[in-house]
C-alpha cells in the first residue's frame, strides 16, 4: 500500500555562522550558508524511515522561499525524497507565519492526497513553533506537535508518537490524515547518498508562483502579515563569571553565600 | 576554463565532508594508536556510495564524476588519511581496472559486488624485488588446462587483510618482461592457494592495512584473465596514472586537514602578549602554505577533469602527484612546528597528519617515478 507523505521544509542561513548588525538590527546574510533547517530533517528522516520499511511511500517535500531554496530541495531529494514543490514568488515574500502557512496549505491542497504531513517543530531563523501547527488548522486535520517517538500501524491507517513535554511526555494514538512536527530527539538524519546526488537532478521540482497554488492575494506577503519583526538585537555579553576557589566544599558554599547575600539576591 | 564546481560536486563535498566530521573524525587518532581497520566506517562508507562514485550506475557505480571522486577522497583524507586510502585503493585500483579491461562477464560479475562496497578491492603489483622496476616480477601465472596456476608474493597490499577481490600482476612470458610478459588476473580472497602474509606495521596511515599476499600454487579459473595474454603491464600503468588522482587527493586533503587545525591553533594560542596569528613571520608560513595548497588541488582538478573528459592525462595526473605529495609534506612539517611542542605530540592531530603524509611520496609511484613520466612526456619516450 503506498503511503503518500508530504514534509514541510525550510531553508535557513546557518545560524552556527550568522552575526546581527549592531547598527541596523538586520540579519548579515553575506557569505552565510544556506541550509536545510534542522527540525525539517529529522521530518524528513522518519519520512525516509518509513520509505526504507515501505518502499512504495511517496514522500513530497514543500518548502517556500526564494528560487535558490530549490538547492535545499535538491537536496532532500539526495537524501531520498521523490519529488520537490517550491512555493516561490514575489507576492509571497516577507510572510509571517499566518501568511506562509496560508500558502503552504494551497500548495499542499494542490499536490492533493496524502496520508501524513511532517515538518519539523521550528526554523532555527524564526524559532516561531507555528507555521506546521497553523497549517493543520487551516486543513483541518489532527496534530501532535513535539514528536520524539513514531511508530505507524500496520494497516496504516493510525499512528502513536511520543510527544515531548517539560516534564514528561505524552502517548498519542492519531489516525491519519495528520499532521506532526518533528523534535531533534526523533532520530539521525541520513547524510545525501553519492548515488543520491548524481540522481537528483532526475526527479522532479516543481516551482510555483501564487497563481499555480490559487492563492488569495490578500491572505499571502508582507501587506497581509499581522505580525512583523519590530527590532533584532544581539543581547549585552553578561561579562565573566566568577570561579570561587576554597579549600573545602563548606568554604566555598560559604563564599557563595556571602557573595549572593552581598548582591541581595538571598 | 570554469573554475565553478557542479551543484553534485558540491554536494558531494558537502556530504562527503558531513560524513567524514562526524563519522571518521572522532575515530581517527583512536584506529591510528590501535592500528585497527575501521570496519565500521568502511561498511558506512559503502552504504552512502563512497565506494563506487566515478563508475555509472549500469555497473552499479554511483553515476558520479572523477572530480567528485577526487573531492571525496580529499575530504576523507582532510580528518584521516588512512580512511582516504582505503577509498582510494579500493575506486582506483581494482573497480576502475576491471571497469576498463574487463570483459563483459567479468564487469557484470565484479562491479556491483564493488561499487556497492559489498565487497572490497586490491591491487597487487609490487614485490619484495620488484616495485618501481615492475619488469623484475617474479610471481608468475603458468596455463594448465583450464586454468591458471599463480606462484609468487607481493607485498605492501593496501587493504590486503580486508580485500575480497584483488587484481593480480604475474609474469606470464618471463622474456618480454613489460613488453608483454605480465598479464593480469583477478583473485578472489578464497581462492586456493592463496594467502594473507605479514601485516606491515607502517609509520603513518596506521589504520590502512598494509599486506604480503602469498600465492602457493594458486589456481584460478581461466577467465579470471583481465585483459589480453601480456596485457598486465598497461593494465597496470593505466591503472596507476588514474590511481595517482586518488592519491594525490589524499595527499591534498591531508595538507589541508592540517592546515585548518594549524590556523586555528595560531587564532587561539598565544605568545610574548599576542596571539600566533598575528605574528608577521608566521603570517607569512601560513599564506606559502596555503598557496601551495591551492596550486595542489587546481593540479589535481585538471587531472580528474581531463580523465573525465577522456583526454590523455598521464602526465597531469603525475605532476599532480608530485606536487601533492610534496605539498603534504612541506605542510605538514610546517604545522607541527608552528604547534611548538604540542604538534610533536599526540594530542595533537598534526602529529599524525605529518606521519601519513609521507607514504604519499612514496606509494603508487615514488615522486621519482612521477618525474620521470613527466620527464618522459617532455621529451618524448
Amino acid at each position: 500500500m503506498a503511503f503518500k507523505i508530504i514534509v514541510c521544509a525550510k531553508q535557513v542561513p546557518d545560524t552556527n555562522v550568522i552575526k546581527i548588525n549592531p547598527k541596523t538590527g538586520t540579519l548579515i546574510r553575506e557569505g552565510v550558508p544556506s541550509i536545510l533547517n534542522h527540525d525539517d530533517a529529522n521530518a524528513l528522516e522518519e519520512a525516509l524511515k518509513i520509505k526504507d520499511k515501505y518502499p512504495d511511500t511517496h514522500i513530497t517535500v514543500v518548502s517556500m522561499g526564494p528560487p535558490q531554496a530549490k538547492d535545499m530541495l535538491l537536496e532532500c531529494l539526495a537524501m531520498g525524497a521523490d519529488e520537490g514543490v517550491l512555493v516561490s514568488d514575489r507576492a509571497v515574500g516577507g510572510s509571517d507565519t499566518w501568511a506562509t502557512s496560508n500558502a503552504v496549505a494551497a500548495a499542499i491542497r494542490k499536490i492533493g492526497e496524502f496520508d501524513l504531513i511532517f515538518a519539523g517543530r521550528q526554523a532555527i531563523d524564526g524559532d516561531t513553533a507555528q507555521v506546521g501547527p497553523q497549517i493543520a488548522e487551516k486543513m483541518d486535520l489532527p496534530q501532535v506537535t513535539y514528536v520524539q517517538e513514531f511508530e505507524i500501524e500496520k494497516d496504516m491507517k493510525s499512528i502513536t508518537v511520543k510527544r515531548a513535554l517539560e516534564d514528561g511526555y505524552e502517548v498519542i494514538k492519531i489516525k491519519t490524515p495528520c499532521m506532526l512536527t518533528a523534535i531533534k530527539e526523533l532520530n539521525a538524519p541520513r547524510y545525501m547518498t553519492i548515488g543520491g546526488i548524481f540522481s537528483a537532478n532526475e526527479k522532479p521540482i516543481h516551482v510555483w508562483n501564487a497563481n499555480d497554488i490559487a492563492i488569495d492575494l490578500d491572505t499571502v506577503g508582507l501587506e497581509a502579515s499581522p505580525t512583523n519583526v519590530f527590532r533584532s538585537f544581539t543581547p549585552a555579553p553578561k561579562g565573566k563569571g566568577v570561579i570561587l576557589e576554597g579549600d573545602t566544599e563548606k568554604e566555598v558554599a560559604e563564599k557563595l553565600l556571602i557573595g549572593l547575600k552581598g548582591k541581595h539576591v538571598v | 576554463m570554469n573554475f565553478q564546481l557542479t551543484k553534485e560536486q558540491e554536494f558531494v563535498r558537502k556530504m562527503v565532508r558531513e560524513f567524514a566530521t562526524n563519522e571518521v573524525e572522532p575515530i581517527a587518532a583512536d584506529i591510528d594508536a590501535e592500528h585497527r581497520f575501521p570496519e565500521e566506517n568502511v561498511k558506512k562508507m559503502a552504504d552512502y556510495g563512497l565506494l563506487g562514485i566515478p563508475f555509472p550506475k549500469e555497473v552499479g557505480g554511483t553515476g558520479g564524476d572523477q572530480l567528485s571522486y577526487a573531492i571525496a577522497v580529499e575530504e576523507l583524507s582532510r580528518v584521516c588519511g588512512s580512511t582516504g586510502v582505503i577509498c582510494s585503493a579500493h575506486t582506483s585500483l581494482c573497480c576502475w581496472p576491471i571497469y576498463a579491461w574487463g570483459n563483459d562477464e567479468q564487469k557484470e560479475k565484479y562491479l556491483p559486488d564493488l561499487c556497492s562496497g559489498r565487497k572490497l578491492g586490491a591491487f597487487g603489483l609490487t614485490e619484495p624485488n620488484a616495485g618501481t622496476d615492475a619488469g623484475g616480477q617474479q610471481t608468475r601465472a603458468d596455463l594448465n588446462g583450464d586454468q591458471w596456476v599463480l606462484n609468487g608474493a607481493k607485498v605492501f597490499i593496501t587493504n590486503g587483510g580486508y580485500a575480497d577481490v584483488f587484481i593480480i600482476m604475474a609474469m606470464t612470458d618471463k622474456k618480454k618482461k613489460t613488453r608483454g610478459g605480465i598479464s593480469a588476473f583477478i583473485v578472489k580472497k578464497d581462492d586456493p592457494g592463496f594467502s594473507i602474509g605479514k601485516t606491515e606495521d607502517k609509520m603513518g596511515i596506521c589504520a590502512s592495512s598494509t599486506t604480503e599476499l602469498i600465492f602457493q600454487n594458486c589456481t584460478i579459473p581461466k577467465d579470471r584473465l583481465l585483459g589480453q595474454v601480456g596485457d598486465g603491464f598497461k593494465v597496470a600503468m593505466s591503472t596507476l596514472d588514474g590511481g595517482r588522482i586518488g592519491i594525490a587527493s589524499q595527499a591534498l586533503g591531508i595538507a589541508q586537514g592540517a592546515f585548518d587545525v594549524t590556523v586555528e591553533y595560531m587564532k587561539a594560542r598565544k605568545q610574548f602578549g599576542k596571539k600566533l596569528s598575528q605574528m608577521e613571520a608566521l603570517q607569512f608560513e601560513v599564506a606559502n602554505m596555503a598557496t601551495q595548497i591551492e596550486a595542489a588541488r587546481l593540479l589535481i582538478y585538471q587531472a580528474a577533469d581531463m580523465k573525465e573528459r577522456n583526454l590523455p592525462y598521464g602526465k597531469y595526473s603525475a605532476m599532480a602527484k608530485l606536487f601533492a605529495a610534496e605539498t603534504a609534506m612541506y605542510v605538514t612539517t610546517k604545522a607541527v612546528q608552528l604547534h611548538g611542542g604540542y604538534g610533536y605530540t599526540k594530542d595533537y592531530p598534526v602529529e599524525r597528519m605529518m606521519r601519513d603524509a609521507k607514504i604519499t611520496e612514496i606509494y603508487e609511484g615514488t615522486s621519482e617515478v612521477q618525474k620521470m613520466v613527466i620527464a618522459a612526456s617532455v621529451f618524448g619516450k
